[in-house]
């Protein structure tokens, strides 16, 4: 098989499933006929029909309270957001009647909510969120983001299969420029297992999405320095793997938590305070944050380029922790 | 904009058998104790949190739902006991909900008519989904119920209540639009009870009737009487008729009053006192009462025994949940994935003694 990218390992998760489990469907803003806004559900339409990939008006909460009505009955949804953004018009009944509903009622919602999410491209403070930590704050939802095509379509087959709501966030600047081999079996990825991406034993680089490859490319440039930095993929971002996030940093002795999401109130936050109640015994070094400015997404590229994490500012923030 | 059925179609209800033309004041009555009996409790101290009394509007929540077919769902608001009662809810799972305790439908996680009843996809029994406290979400919910089990070849009527505070929602219109367009069998019974809290009517929309609330979506829909019971059951079930033939949805809107404040607590002085006497006048319950004594459906002694019957029954309900345990704190955790399989729906469902 040709390698594919993140965007068709998206998609052919979403076929294949659609294949396997009659139960499971897809609805959202333009996913019929024109394939999505980024092209994820293209080909859905015509192999699977209209009652099965519903174009929906412009109606987040009545995606979802649609989603979530179905789902009680046994059916498996999957709601696409145009863009992860919009799911701002949503929250309530993501946070309120999906997450809550178990924990209330035993009655699991078996919903994936999927839609791209980060900057890099120029969307502008509308089109560029990373909305992980507004959800990662409510017991019941999980929340996964893929770094690469294998974790995607192996991701997105767990999240349709999981038995509560999933809020699947697609890195929208990866979608076209990785390519990958995939097993040609069926796979899953299992939700909460983060994975070692490079090892290393100086610095625990702890990261997920696009940040990932980020952080491969300061740690080879890192290595010039004499510098072995290890890269921890999250890939799962509730529930976070807490024991891979705390065996990564036993060997390295110092954690530098990196994500695109700004870093006030950022899930950064909850990685740093696990490793120093859990962690602090291994630590050289006060755990580090690295995330994106207190600000709206800017639009502009030098803005945008100023409010995001980079390689170089990676390495900075690596150097300084090694000097601590 | 169509009526929802033509006129020349008659009654539905003069197809109602004696049995269940009195099931029907079984379940309005049976409401009303239970509510009293809930007001006892509450001033007694043993309702955790509020009570939200549907005074003088029993008979719309009753009737509506003996409007379904079993197999259909039902998406009730708090002022809906009726419309839980009616499909066969136990009176003790609602005082448990309202007392906190373990043996509620929630195990004391949930209130008042928080739960829900969710049976196999392919069973005949009811589906009840409760609401969440933010308004106007269940009109998408039970859209993608009807959705749900339209593609799974088991198709359910879905029929949801609104108020008209509701009906100011975005999660309302987008419900109600996303139903129209994708034809769902969805019934709306939009409540006009002249207050959302203390917020009258035309402080919430600048219509004169709230039925038109389903114009701008070319959902057919028509005005009725809430505290005429006949008058809602046959409204509601030419709706939910015109639903399972396919017709997409409807929305009924009926006239009724809150007789109570938004919950026990609130002494309602916002509402004009000769409103209320002018409304206790059109209790609902006495008038089904006398339209069943006018009809010969019944006499006094038997409709009389009937309020002796739903008044033990209310009473020794209450007893039964007021005695199960509260909940053991060390479940607070339980429950929320799937991995902890720890609480699974768990509702049984009665039937009448009238069915």
């Amino acid at each position: 098989m040709a390698p594919v990218t993140y965007l068709e390992a998206i998609r052919s998760a979403m076929a294949e499933e659609m294949a396997r489990d009659e139960r499971v469907f897809v609805l959202g803003e333009d996913v019929g006929a024109y394939g999505g806004a980024f092209k994820a559900t293209e080909g859905l339409l015509g192999r699977f029909g209209a009652e099965r990939v519903i174009d929906t008006p412009i109606s987040e909460t009545a995606i979802i309270g649609a989603a979530v009505g179905a789902a009680y009955l046994g059916m498996r949804p999957i709601a696409e957001m145009q863009f992860i953004d919009f799911i701002a018009c949503c929250f309530n009944i993501v946070t309120n009647f999906a997450a809550k509903s178990r924990y209330r009622w035993g009655a699991g919602v078996p919903m994936v909510v999927r839609g791209p999410c980060g900057g890099g491209v120029g969307g502008g403070p509308f089109h560029s969120g990373n909305p992980e930590a507004y959800f990662a704050h409510t017991a019941g939802l999980k929340i996964v983001e893929p770094a690469t095509p294998h974790d995607a379509k192996g991701l997105l087959k767990a999240a349709i299969r999981d038995d509560d709501p999933v809020l699947f966030l697609e890195h929208k600047y990866l979608y076209r420029r990785l390519k990958e081999d995939l097993p040609e079996d069926d796979y899953v990825v299992p939700i909460g297992k983060a994975i070692v991406r490079r090892e290393g034993s100086d610095v625990s680089v702890v990261t997920f999405g696009a940040m990932v490859h980020v952080a491969l490319d300061a740690a080879r440039r890192l290595e010039e320095d004499g510098l072995d930095i290890e890269v921890l993929d999250l890939r799962t971002l509730a529930p976070l793997d807490r024991q891979a996030i705390l065996e990564s940093v036993a060997r390295t002795s110092r954690a530098l938590v990196l994500h695109e999401a700004s870093r006030t109130g950022g899930i950064g936050g909850e990685i740093a305070a696990c490793i120093a109640e859990e962690g602090f015994e291994y630590l050289d070094a006060p755990v580090t944050r690295l995330a994106s400015l207190d600000t709206p997404v800017p639009y502009s590229p030098p803005l945008e380029h100023a409010f995001m994490p980079d390689a170089d500012k990676v390495i900075d923030a690596v150097r300084r922790l090694v000097r601590y | 904009m169509p009526p929802i059925a033509p006129a020349a179609v008659g009654r539905p209800s003069d197809a109602l058998s004696r049995n269940q033309l009195l099931e029907l004041y079984y379940y309005a009555r049976l409401t009303r104790d239970v509510e009293e009996r809930l007001a006892i409790l509450y001033r007694q101290n043993k309702v955790v949190g509020g009570l939200y009394r549907s005074l003088g509007q029993e008979g719309e929540s009753v009737a509506a739902a003996y409007a379904l077919a079993r197999r259909d769902a039902v998406a009730p608001l708090i002022r809906n006991l009726g419309a839980i009662l009616t499909r066969g809810v136990r009176p003790r799972d609602l005082f448990a909900q309202y007392m906190a305790k373990a043996s509620s439908p929630t195990r004391g996680r949930d209130l008042n008519t928080h739960f829900s009843h969710i049976p196999p996809p392919d069973s005949d029994e009811p589906v009840i989904v409760g609401p969440i406290s933010m308004l106007g979400d269940l009109v998408p919910v039970i859209a993608g119920v009807t959705l749900g089990a339209r593609m799974l070849r088991h198709p359910r009527v879905g029929l949801t209540f609104v108020g008209d505070g509701a009906t100011s929602t975005g999660s309302f219109h987008e419900g109600m639009n996303l139903a129209a367009v994708l034809k769902l069998p969805v019934v709306v019974i939009a409540e006009d009870n002249k207050f959302a809290y203390s917020t009258p009517v035309p402080m919430q929309m600048a219509i004169d009737r709230i039925d038109r609330r389903a114009e701008a979506y070319g959902i057919p829909h028509e005005m009725v009487d809430g505290n005429d019971m006949p008058a809602v059951y046959d409204a509601v079930k030419r709706a939910v008729d015109r639903a399972r033939a396919g017709g997409g949805p409807s929305l009924v809107g009926v006239d009724t009053m809150r007789m109570r404040g938004h919950a026990e607590h609130d002494d309602m002085r916002y509402v004009p006192r000769d409103l209320l006497d002018q409304w206790k006048t059109q209790d609902p319950i006495d008038r089904y009462r006398r339209w069943l004594l006018d009809r010969d459906v019944a006499g006094e002694h038997e409709i009389d025994d009937i309020a002796k019957m739903t008044a033990s029954h209310a009473a020794e309900e209450a007893r039964l949940a007021g005695e199960s345990p509260l909940p053991d704190p060390a479940t607070a955790a339980r429950g929320v994935y799937a991995e902890d399989a720890w609480m699974e729906p768990r509702l049984e469902l009665v039937k009448s003694p009238f069915a």
